[in-house]
């Protein structure tokens, strides 16, 4: 099983380059979207087959693949934003840096003292490349919209290590963070709203009135 | 019983949502905050036995949140009557709802002994105060906000990330994988050290960005100053101590895994860091509920330092966590008054509250005593055993430093709020039509009270729970 696992890590890893990369937010959006639902197919094909980790998949994929995006394109619309202007440091830079992240999250994992059945698979280096390629769209981006998605490619990061311990976390909790992830990310799509009317921008740099 | 406590706040938010009237509405909040505190007296009376498989449970240390949160709700929701009837302009369905399901959210994490049960209950008080951090609607609390929003949120993504790596040390150490508390701490000295290391880091991190120690405060200042009194008191009082109640969690499992010394000195440094930062930052802080949130900063690093220290400053902390919830509550609560009476929060603007508005201008006055640690009031006990307990374990440098932050602060803030107690009221005020009346005032008196008798007379009932709830936290070999 743990063959296909790793080519759809792979995967993940290589969209996290296609959101550092994107100018046009409907791309980011979807980039991430595709990820959440890979990363949701991953427990299904892990384990064998039981009701719960079929409701656990649905739920993740409905969530990640179709909720959230649907929220988000729905904020993007009413605030009439396409593409993320001017980042913090260029697409190039981000990329690079992008890179340098995956390449050190792959030396670091080879050091983490691991269980010796995860040895090898590239479920750790996965999940470290992915957190920071979520830290980096947080902090080098301006609009709203793009740190939503940063946030999001953040906690698609953590999932990825949470994969290699469905035994300990139970269904309840796994819907409870899923829900809680759900409701945020509405919270966060009616507060760009309400940005967008009051600053007609989502620009978050132009939130500076509070500050000492 | 205990899922009572849980789901009758629920219920109460679906009624809130449901009433029609802005002006009936606010009147389920005393309602339904009236059954908690009656349903958490019953618990505390009977300690009602834990669910089957140990997820929900009261014990010591989840009874002392409890009962300050349940106790700060009851008072916030009599005050939240008082507050409405002059903001009728605003429709307040989703602050009464979101008032709800954030106690219901808070009753919740302190019962719950699942720490990813504790998360999402963490996780849930946080969504929950978005909306009432942005209940006035205008540019300022849009961007308090959003802020609160993105940080907290990765905040607590990280503790996420912290509770995967304490599962995966049990993985490692070949124990049953679980994040049920009692099962933790009992395997804690076999789990595997670095990814417990690790945990504990992220948690910290993840949790004291909620808690709001510096340097993961910068979301505290614009919340707590743009958010309702109300809404303030709630934050300070009854959030910090949830996000300090799961920290605690994780620092029993630690404490009971041999190697506590990491632990106990991250934290210590922690707390340092944030009184050294809101000393710094207090100093000329004109806004005075930006001052409070400084404040808030300082006391929970006072917390995480009285957690750290551990021994003799355990009970101090656990004490402390009480008074600073109730004082902390007087604090906002008046200075909520003073701001709507001068439709400023600015010491430029807002002077000589005393003689303006004689309760509130008090309390605030009263408020600042009691925070500052002067006695009578109760958190001059509880920073007097703290500080003891740093000197008594011969750390003379962090009981030092404590006194050096203690002092500067209470300097930084007399400033500030003496100008806005005291200072001479300005000729030109903008007309404003609030008065101190009974529903906005007998509120903070009435916590202004506990926390006297508390600085003269500690009831026996409250003693045991404190000591026993310290004993939770020592460390286990």
């Amino acid at each position: 099983m743990y063959p296909f696992a790793d080519q759809a890590l792979v995967f993940v890893m290589l969209i996290n380059f296609l959101a550092l990369g994107s100018s046009r937010m409907n791309v980011s959006v979807r980039a991430v979207a595709l990820q959440g639902v890979t990363l949701g197919i991953l427990p299904g094909i892990m384990h064998t087959f039981s009701w719960h980790l079929l409701a656990i998949t649905a739920g993740i994929i409905l969530a990640k693949g179709v909720a959230i995006p649907w929220l988000l394109v729905g904020a993007m619309r009413k605030a009439e934003i396409r593409r993320e202007v001017e980042p913090l440091i260029g697409y190039i830079p981000a990329l690079v840096l992008g890179a340098i992240a995956t390449a050190l999250a792959f030396v670091f994992a080879a050091k983490l003292p691991l269980a010796p059945e995860h040895q090898g698979l590239l479920f750790i280096p996965a999940s470290i490349a992915t957190l920071l390629t979520g830290f980096l769209l947080l902090v080098t981006r301006r609009k709203a919209i793009s740190q939503v998605i940063g946030y999001l490619v953040l906690e698609n990061g953590i999932f990825i290590f949470g994969l290699l311990l469905t035994e300990a976390m139970p269904v309840m909790v796994e819907a409870g963070a899923l829900l809680d992830l759900l409701v945020g990310i509405f919270v966060m799509g009616i507060v760009i709203n309400h940005i967008s009317r009051e600053f007609s921008s989502i620009d978050t740099s132009r939130l500076t009135a509070l500050k000492e | 019983m205990l899922y009572a406590l849980v789901i009758i706040p629920l219920i109460g938010a679906l009624a809130a949502w449901l009433v029609p009237s802005n002006r009936v509405r606010p009147l389920l909040l005393p309602l339904f905050a009236l059954l908690h505190v009656a349903m958490t007296i019953d618990a505390f009376m009977a300690t009602p036995p834990p669910s089957a498989e140990g997820w929900i449970a009261l014990d010591s240390l989840g009874k002392i949140i409890l009962g300050v949160t349940s106790v700060l709700f009851l008072v916030c929701a009599v005050y939240a009557v008082g507050y409405l009837a002059y903001r009728q302009e605003r429709p307040n369905r989703v602050l009464c709802s979101g008032l709800l399901v954030c106690l219901s959210a808070m009753t919740l994490a302190t019962i719950s002994h699942h720490l990813g049960l504790l998360w999402v209950a963490v996780e849930t008080t946080t969504l929950s105060m978005a909306p009432l951090i942005y209940f006035n609607r205008n540019a300022r609390s849009i961007e308090a906000t959003w802020k609160y929003m993105l940080i907290c949120s990765v905040g607590i993504a990280l503790a996420l990330l912290g509770l995967y790596f304490l599962a995966y040390s049990t993985i490692v150490a070949r124990q049953e994988p679980t994040l049920l508390l009692e099962p933790l701490v009992a395997s804690a000295h076999h789990l595997s050290p670095s990814w417990l290391n690790a945990a504990f880091v992220f948690l910290l991190v993840g949790f004291g960005t909620k808690m709001g120690l510096a340097p993961l405060h910068t979301w505290k200042p614009d919340a707590y100053g743009e958010a309702p009194g109300l809404v303030g008191a709630l934050l300070a009082g009854g959030l910090v101590n949830c996000a300090f109640l799961a920290i605690a969690r994780v620092y029993q499992i630690c404490m009971a895994s041999g190697n506590v010394q990491f632990f106990q000195n991250a934290l210590v440094v922690m707390g340092l860091i944030s009184m050294a930062f809101a000393a710094v930052f207090m100093l000329h802080q004109s806004d005075f509920k930006r001052l409070l949130a400084y404040s808030s900063v300082e006391h929970v690093g006072l917390l995480a330092i009285g957690l750290g220290l551990g021994g003799g400053a355990l009970f101090g902390a656990l004490f402390h966590l009480v008074n600073n919830g109730l004082t902390k509550g007087v604090l906002f609560l008046a200075s909520g008054n003073i701001h709507r009476s001068y439709g400023s929060k600015s010491r430029e603007v807002a002077k000589g509250a005393l003689r303006r508005l004689p309760w509130s201008g008090g309390l605030f006055l009263a408020g600042f005593f009691a925070i500052t640690g002067s006695p009578p009031f109760s958190p001059f006990l509880s920073e007097f055993s703290i500080i003891n307990g740093a000197f008594g374990q011969g750390r003379h440098l962090v009981g030092g430093l404590i006194l050096l932050f203690l002092a500067v602060i209470f300097i930084g803030m007399a400033a500030t709020v003496l100008a806005v107690v005291l200072g001479k009221i300005p000729k030109e005020l903008p007309k404003t039509t609030y008065r101190d009346q009974f529903l906005t005032v007998a509120p903070p008196l009435f916590l202004m009270g506990l926390v006297l008798i508390l600085g003269v007379w500690m009831p026996a009932p409250l003693q045991q729970v404190l000591t026993d709830a310290s004993l939770l936290l020592e460390v286990k070999r």
